[in-house]
């Protein structure tokens, strides 16, 4: 297959030898963090915004509104504006709080999500780091999150935020363990935890379409247990507005709120790219094997509208489950992953184990 | 000073402040808060070292897992208000010998082990390997201690439900 048009690893190598030979190896590595680093910020910040625009219109489609339509075309810029306005705000500060631990979990919360963006692959040599251990890394970080959202819970002192933390921690702690199988059955198909060599196994078709039925219901497990994971509808019982206010960030103000906020749209992003990545061939084109002609047609779309399309339709339908299902009472969700999910996971992986050791998957 | 060497300064300087701080915190939360730190600088030495399947388990396991069960717990049991009273004279006489002498012997266990220097390139870290170790029956296989430890953890799984289900 031809992937050479749109390889990033030349430029990246480039941007490389142009830094170490202008100044000394120690500080072009931390030059090149720094790049890396703003990259980041500024990507954190412009999907941050945007995804919540999205959310806003879909809500409003869904329930047949116009949603934001006020500030710049088709209200465009509403969320920059909002995003002015928490910046503006007042930090309350609460008297029988743990101020150390008040303010250290949003960040906790933020960092979380922070690292686990690095680990993804945008395109052909566009990724920060390729961990040999890529998906392992990802499921690892992926569970820092929570400690974030307990300690502000515990910290603020109030009787909603520490109810909607029990909750958040053991939602999280239990789907937790359905992700992670749910991942695992394409581990086993690819035979490898690199993300870039997951990516490179879905040349001749994605894991969906190639792993036939364990696969797609290892995708719909994701899918659900990842909703789960984030605190999105219908499993947002940790901030279920109607009993707990506003759940374990109810005593937040100002810009620490919108870290919560923003950490909760980017986890929802990264959960979305994983999906895509794993089980919806990442950057890789649509490929049909045998089909050389549709093939090289598909490679002259580059890699990150194939990214990002397909991270956007994974998206759009966790969007979807938020603003058409009812939310879970808390023993409906834990009955839902502990005496449906994980042993309908588990039967999978044997399937899977199965399957591959008896070759019946398209290779 | 090479930027391998700051790091590792940095991550070892992160570990010592945080442990000393975590059995010094009169606040039970604060205390596994720093715990956590500790945990996770140790991570960072195992990336440091490019052994990123170890500081991947170091997370999961003790950053993900288990200071999270230890928060859980002091959220269920703990109120904010709460404050551990300073501990007797005695008890921190012996416990702060106890520890200078483990220290001791640590410290003195790895000076004294002759650590060669080895020029051979550093060896990638095969997930399919470290897989087939875990389930070889063979030479360096670890079949055996991994079923035994799974029946440790299926017995002590077992208890745990049957002393929550007391009662009924």
């Amino acid at each position: 297959m031809n992937f050479s048009i749109y390889d990033f690893t030349s430029f990246t190598k480039w941007i490389d030898n142009a830094l170490n030979s202008s100044m000394s190896p120690g500080w072009a590595i931390l030059v090149e963090l720094v790049i890396i680093g703003i990259v980041f910020i500024a990507f954190y910040a412009v999907i941050g915004l945007y995804l919540v625009l999205a959310e806003r219109k879909v809500c409003a489609l869904i329930q047949n509104r116009l949603g934001p339509n006020r500030v710049g075309p088709i209200g465009m810029f509403q969320t920059i504006a909002d995003l002015i306005k928490l910046l503006m705000k007042e930090l309350i500060e609460i008297k029988h709080a743990d101020k150390f631990l008040f303010n250290l979990a949003p960040f906790i919360v933020i960092i979380a999500s922070f690292m686990a963006i690095a680990a993804l692959p945008f395109a052909k040599g566009l990724h920060a780091i390729d961990l040999n251990i890529g998906i392992f890394y990802l499921f690892a970080v992926s569970s820092l999150g929570v400690i974030g959202i307990l300690l502000s819970g515990w910290s603020s002192n109030s009787k909603y935020s520490l109810i909607g933390a029990i909750r958040s921690g053991a939602q999280v702690v239990s789907y937790e363990l359905s992700v992670g199988l749910a991942l695992l059955s394409v581990v086993i198909f690819s035979g490898t935890m690199q993300l870039s060599g997951i990516v490179e196994s879905q040349a001749n078709g994605w894991w969906i379409i190639k792993g036939h039925i364990p696969a797609i219901i290892s995708f719909l497990i994701f899918l659900v247990a990842s909703t789960a994971e984030t605190n999105r509808g219908p499993f947002d019982l940790a901030e279920a507005e109607s009993e707990l206010t506003a759940g374990f960030h109810t005593e937040y103000s100002g810009i620490k709120f919108a870290f919560f906020f923003l950490a909760e749209y980017m986890n929802m992003f990264i959960v979305a790219a994983i999906a895509a990545t794993v089980f919806l061939g990442g950057w890789m084109p649509f490929h049909i094997q045998g089909w050389e002609g549709m093939n090289n047609v598909m490679d002259y779309i580059p890699p990150f509208i194939w990214f990002f399309g397909k991270t956007i339709f994974v998206i759009l339908v966790m969007m979807w489950f938020k603003w058409t299902f009812p939310r879970l009472r808390i023993d409906q969700l834990l009955t839902l992953e502990w005496k449906y999910l994980l042993p309908i996971n588990l039967m999978n992986i044997v399937l899977i184990a199965f399957i591959v050791l008896m070759g019946w998957y398209i290779k | 000073m090479e930027l391998n060497q700051v790091m590792f300064f940095l991550l070892s300087g992160l570990i010592l402040i945080f442990s000393v701080l975590s059995i010094t915190s009169r606040r039970i939360l604060r205390a596994a808060v720093y715990l956590l730190t500790v945990l996770l600088a140790t991570s960072g030495l195992y990336f440091l070292l490019n052994y990123e399947f170890m500081a991947a388990v170091q997370l999961t396991l003790y950053a993900g897992g288990i200071v999270v069960l230890i928060i859980f717990s002091i959220l269920l049991t703990s109120h904010i208000s709460h404050k551990f009273e300073q501990p007797a004279i005695a008890n921190v006489l012996v416990g702060g010998i106890t520890g200078l002498v483990g220290c001791g012997v640590a410290i003195w266990s790895i000076l004294e082990f002759p650590f060669t220097p080895t020029t051979q390139p550093a060896l990638d870290v095969n997930m399919q390997q470290i897989g087939m170790h875990l389930m070889n029956t063979g030479h360096l296989g670890y079949a055996l201690p991994f079923e035994v430890i799974s029946v440790l953890l299926l017995a002590a799984m077992i208890s745990a439900i049957i002393i929550a289900k007391k009662g009924n």
